[in-house]
C-alpha cells in the first residue's frame, strides 16, 4: 500500500466525511431501484419533486438541530413547536391577519420557545435533554389549548397554502417556494457555521466547553443564541407544516424531533458535540425522505417503514463510529 | 521586572510563599505532590483568588480576576492536562477566543497566517494547520497548546509539568522552545518534579513544601541532594503498628507488564503475606499498573502470573473470581456507589453467601454488613445508611470491607489513605498488617512516603512507567525513593 503524505491523507479524510452520507443516499436509492416495480416511478422528475417537498420540514428542523447538536446539546421539543406554530399560523389567518404578519409571528413564536429553552439551559446550567423534554409537553399542551382541541383550517386560497404546493411542471423552476427557501437557508447557515466566529464557537463549545470558557468564549450567551436561532427554524418548519396540510393540527408532527435528530446524526454529527455539518445533515434529511418515499412505493406497511428506518439509523451511526476510529488512527501514524 | 510576593493567612494550600521572576528568566518551582504549586499557579492565572498577599506585575500590583483577564495582561498558562478542543483544527485551537474577524466574519487567511507564525516560532511548521487536534500526538498537542499561549505576546508563561506526558525527544524539543522564548524576554515559571530537567533549563529555583517557600537559589550551582532534603523535610512518626507476618509462596508475578499507554515495563513478585509498596510521582504509571493487572485496562505485552499460571488477558470479573481485589484511588467516582447503602456497597462483589436462588436475603445482607462495620470500626447509623453521608475515613473502611467480604487473597490498594483523617489512617495501617498476617498479599500504592516506609515489607519505585528493582523497605530512605521517582541515580 502506498503512503500518502499527512496533508494529502487529511484531505482524503475530509472528503470521506462529506462523501460518506452521500454514498448512503446513493445506496438507499440503489436498493429501492432493485425492485423492477418501483424503479420506473422512483426515478421520475415528479417523484424527485415529491421527495424534495417531503424533505423540507425535516431539513429546516435539521438546520436548527445541527447547531444545537454540534454545540453538545439536544432539543426534543421540535415536534411540539412545529404543531404549536402551525396551529398559531392557522388561527392568525382565520382571524384575518395578513400573510406576512402571520408568517413573521409564526416564525418568531418558534424563536421565543427556543429563547426560553436557551435561557433555562444556560441560566440554570440544566441538562438540555430534561429542559426540552419538559418543553415538549408544555408546548404540545399549549398547541391543543390554542386550537381548542381540534384542527384549525386555513381560509381557502390563502397565499401561504402555496408555499409547499406542487406547481405545474411548465414553470421555469418547477419547485414550490418552500423548497427554495430551505435550500437558500441551508446555504446561509452552512456559511455561518464555517465562516463566522459565532459558527466556530458552536464547534468549540461542543468540542470542549471548559476550553471554550478558558479561551474567553461567552458560553452562556452563545448557548442562548444557538437555541433561539434554532427555534426560528423550528417555527419556519411549523409554517411549512401549516402550508403542507393547509390546516393547523395540534396533534401533528409527533416524533418529528426524532426524525430530525436521526437526519443530523446520519449526516455525520456526534451527539457528544463538536462534529457535524449542514451539508451532511441535509443529505441525512434527504435519506430519511427517500426511505419513506421508497417504502411507500414498495407498498410496505407503516410498521415496516418504522423498523427499517430504525435499523438504518443504527447502521449509519455504527458506520460513522467505525470511520472515526480509523480517522484517529490515520492521524496518529 | 516581574515580582511575585504572596503571604497567605490560614489557607491550607498556601501559607507563605514568595518568589520573583525576572524577564527572560526560567524559574523552576519545585515541590512534592500537594506542596501547593498548582494552587499558586491557579492564583497567578486567575482561576483562583488569593485570600491575602500581593502579586506584582512589572512593579504594579496585579490580581487577575479570571483567566481571560490574566491572559490579556500577559500571563499565559499551560496546564498539566491539555485543554484543547479535540474536534477543532490545529489552527482554530491556536486562535480560539482571539479569532481575527470583522463584524463576526472570520478572516481565515489571517488566522492561518497567525497560526503559522506561532508554530514557526516554535520550529514546528510541520504540524498540519487544518488537522483536527484530537488526531495529533500528545507531543504535537502540547506544541499547539504552547502556540496558543504565545498568541497574546505573553510576558509570563507558566508551564505546569509540561514533560510529564512527553518522550525524551519531545522533551528536548520543548527545551529548545523554552530557550528561544526566554531569549525573547519571556519569563517562564517552570513547574516540575524532575530536578535534572530543571537543572538543564532553569536559571533559579524555589522549593515549596506544605504551602511555604522553604528554599531558593541558583539552579545551575545547586546541590540536587540538598534540594531533595528541602522537598521532604519531615520525620517518620511512629503511627505504624507492625504485625509480624512470615512470607509464603509467590501468589502474583508480573513479568515486563506493559499497558496502553502506561506502564512501560513492570516486573515484580508478590508473596503470600507480603506488603509490597509502589512509590512514584503522580503520572508515573502506578495506578495504570494496578488497573492493567486487574483487567481494567488493556495489556500491551508482558504477563501476569497467578500462582505460576499465565493469565494476562482477564476481565475484572475473572480477576475477582480468582480472588483478586482492587481498591480504587478514586473513591467517590469509581470506588463506591455514593447514593447506595453501606450494605449494598460492601456486598456488591459477593452475593453468593447472602442469597438463595438468586434472591438476596436482606436480613443476611444487613447482618453481614453489620459484622464488618463492627470489625472495621465504621461509624454510621446502620448498614442501611447511604454511603455518601459518611466521612472519608469511614467510606474508605467500607470500600476495604468490600474486599474483605469478597475474601480476596491478593489486594491491590491504590492510595488507600488519601484524603482521610489520621485516626482512620492508623486503623487502615493496622488492618493491612493483620491481613498480611493472615497470609494475604497486598500491593500498596501511595504518594505518601512515610506510610510506605512504615507499613511495607518491600518497596519498588516507578518512574515514567518503569518499575525499579523491588527492594526490602529497610534498604530504602525517603531521599532514595524521591531520587528514584524523579529519575535520579539512587543516592
Amino acid at each position: 500500500m502506498n503512503n500518502p503524505s499527512p496533508a494529502k491523507r487529511l484531505k482524503i479524510i475530509h472528503a470521506l466525511n462529506v462523501i460518506g452520507p452521500f454514498c448512503g443516499l446513493l445506496l438507499v436509492l440503489g436498493l429501492f431501484s432493485l425492485s423492477s416495480e418501483v424503479r420506473p416511478y422512483l426515478f421520475t422528475g415528479e417523484n424527485f419533486k415529491l421527495i424534495l417537498i417531503q424533505t423540507v420540514i425535516v431539513a429546516l428542523g435539521a438546520l436548527g438541530m445541527t447547531m444545537i447538536i454540534v454545540s453538545g446539546g439536544i432539543d426534543l421539543s421540535v415536534g411540539s413547536v412545529v404543531a404549536f406554530t402551525s396551529v398559531l399560523g392557522a388561527t392568525l389567518l382565520v382571524k384575518g391577519y395578513s400573510t406576512f404578519a402571520t408568517a413573521a409571528m409564526t416564525v418568531l413564536a418558534g424563536g421565543l420557545f427556543g429563547l426560553l429553552d436557551g435561557l433555562i439551559i444556560a441560566g440554570f446550567s440544566m441538562t438540555p435533554f430534561i429542559v426540552t423534554l419538559g418543553m415538549m409537553g408544555v408546548v404540545r399542551g399549549m398547541a391543543k389549548w390554542v386550537a381548542g382541541n381540534q384542527t384549525v383550517n386555513n381560509p381557502p386560497n390563502a397565499p401561504l397554502n402555496h408555499l409547499m404546493a406542487r406547481v405545474a411542471p411548465t414553470q421555469l423552476f418547477p419547485l414550490p417556494p418552500g423548497v427554495w427557501i430551505a435550500i437558500g437557508l441551508a446555504a446561509v447557515i452552512s456559511v455561518v457555521m464555517r465562516q463566522t466566529v459565532f459558527g466556530r464557537y458552536i464547534y468549540a463549545i461542543g468540542s470542549n466547553e471548559a476550553t471554550a470558557r478558558l479561551c474567553g468564549v461567552r458560553v452562556r450567551l452563545q448557548k442562548v443564541m444557538i437555541y433561539a436561532l434554532a427555534g426560528l427554524f423550528f417555527g419556519l418548519a411549523g409554517l411549512m407544516q401549516l402550508s403542507r396540510l393547509t390546516q393547523g393540527d395540534p396533534t401533528v408532527a409527533i416524533g418529528l424531533e426524532l426524525d430530525i435528530i436521526a437526519a443530523v446524526v446520519i449526516g455525520g454529527a456526534s451527539l457528544n458535540g463538536g462534529t457535524g455539518s449542514i451539508l451532511g445533515s441535509m443529505i441525512g434529511a434527504l435519506i430519511m425522505a427517500v426511505l419513506r418515499n421508497g417504502s411507500n412505493q414498495m407498498g410496505w406497511q407503516n410498521f415496516t417503514q418504522e423498523i427499517i428506518i430504525g435499523i438504518v439509523i443504527i447502521l449509519a451511526v455504527g458506520l460513522d463510529m467505525f470511520r472515526q476510529r480509523r480517522t484517529k488512527n490515520a492521524g496518529h501514524s | 521586572m516581574i515580582s511575585v510576593r504572596k503571604s497567605f493567612g490560614a489557607t491550607r494550600a498556601l501559607k507563605n510563599v514568595s518568589f520573583e521572576v525576572a524577564p527572560g528568566e526560567v524559574h523552576a518551582l519545585i515541590g512534592e505532590n500537594g506542596a501547593g504549586k498548582s494552587t499558586l499557579m491557579k492564583i497567578l492565572s486567575g482561576a483562583h483568588q488569593p485570600d491575602s498577599g500581593t502579586v506584582e506585575l512589572e512593579g504594579q500590583p496585579f490580581v487577575p480576576a479570571n483567566p481571560l483577564h490574566a491572559r490579556r495582561r500577559g500571563i499565559a498558562m499551560i496546564y498539566q492536562e491539555l485543554t484543547l478542543a479535540p474536534h477543532l483544527s490545529v489552527e482554530e485551537n491556536i486562535l480560539l477566543g482571539e479569532e481575527p474577524a470583522r463584524f463576526g466574519w472570520l478572516n481565515r487567511s489571517r488566522r492561518r497566517e497567525l497560526a503559522r507564525q506561532a508554530l514557526a516560532e516554535l520550529h514546528h511548521q510541520n504540524i498540519p494547520l487544518e488537522a483536527p487536534v484530537g488526531s495529533r500526538t500528545i507531543a504535537e498537542q502540547q506544541v499547539v497548546e504552547i502556540a496558543r499561549a504565545l498568541i497574546g505576546e505573553p510576558k509570563v508563561l507558566i508551564m505546569d509539568e509540561p514533560t510529564s506526558s512527553l518522550t525524551q525527544v519531545d522533551t528536548e524539543n520543548l527545551f529548545a522552545v523554552v530557550e528561544r522564548l526566554c531569549r525573547r524576554g519571556v519569563s517562564i515559571i517552570y513547574i516540575s518534579h524532575f530536578l535534572e530537567e530543571c537543572r538543564r533549563i532553569a536559571h533559579r529555583y524555589t522549593v515549596l513544601r506544605d504551602g511555604e517557600s522553604v528554599a531558593a537559589g541558583d539552579m545551575r550551582t545547586a546541590d540536587l541532594r540538598e534540594i531533595i532534603k528541602f522537598m521532604v523535610g519531615r520525620e517518620i512518626s511512629d503511627i505504624y503498628p507492625r504485625t509480624p507476618h512470615p512470607l509464603g509462596a509467590p501468589v502474583l508475578e508480573l513479568r515486563e507488564l506493559a499497558g496502553r499507554p502506561k506502564p512501560q515495563s513492570v516486573s515484580l513478585t508478590l508473596r503470600a503475606g507480603e506488603i509490597l509498596g509502589l512509590a512514584g510521582l503522580v503520572g508515573a504509571g502506578r495506578t495504570e499498573t494496578l488497573r492493567a493487572c486487574f483487567g481494567l485496562d488493556p495489556i500491551r505485552s508482558g504477563s501476569v502470573l497467578i500462582g505460576s499460571k499465565e493469565t494476562a488477558h482477564c476481565s475484572p470479573a475473572q480477576r475477582l473470581a480468582g480472588g483478586m481485589g482492587l481498591l480504587s484511588e478514586n473513591r467517590k467516582e469509581e470506588g463506591l456507589m455514593l447514593n447506595r447503602s453501606i450494605a449494598d456497597n460492601m456486598t456488591l462483589t459477593r452475593y453468593a453467601p447472602l442469597s438463595r436462588c438468586g434472591f438476596i436475603q436482606r436480613a443476611r445482607q444487613q447482618q453481614t454488613a453489620r459484622e464488618w462495620m463492627e470489625r472495621l470500626d465504621v461509624r454510621a447509623q446502620g448498614p442501611g445508611q447511604p454511603i455518601g453521608e459518611l466521612s472519608g475515613g469511614n467510606q474508605q473502611k467500607v470500600a476495604l470491607g468490600r474486599l474483605l467480604h469478597h475474601q480476596a487473597s491478593v489486594l491491590l490498594l491504590d492510595e488507600p489513605t488519601r484524603g482521610i483523617d489520621v485516626g482512620s489512617k492508623a486503623q487502615i495501617y493496622q488492618l493491612i498488617g493483620q491481613l498480611a498476617a493472615q497470609g494475604k498479599a497486598v500491593i500498596f500504592v501511595s504518594s505518601y512516603l512515610p506510610e510506605l516506609l512504615g507499613v511495607c515489607d518491600s518497596i519498588g519505585v516507578m518512574c515514567r512507567g518503569v518499575l525499579s528493582e523491588v527492594r526490602p523497605a529497610s534498604q530504602w530512605t525517603e531521599q532514595g525513593i524521591i531520587s528514584a521517582a524523579i529519575g535520579q541515580a539512587c543516592a
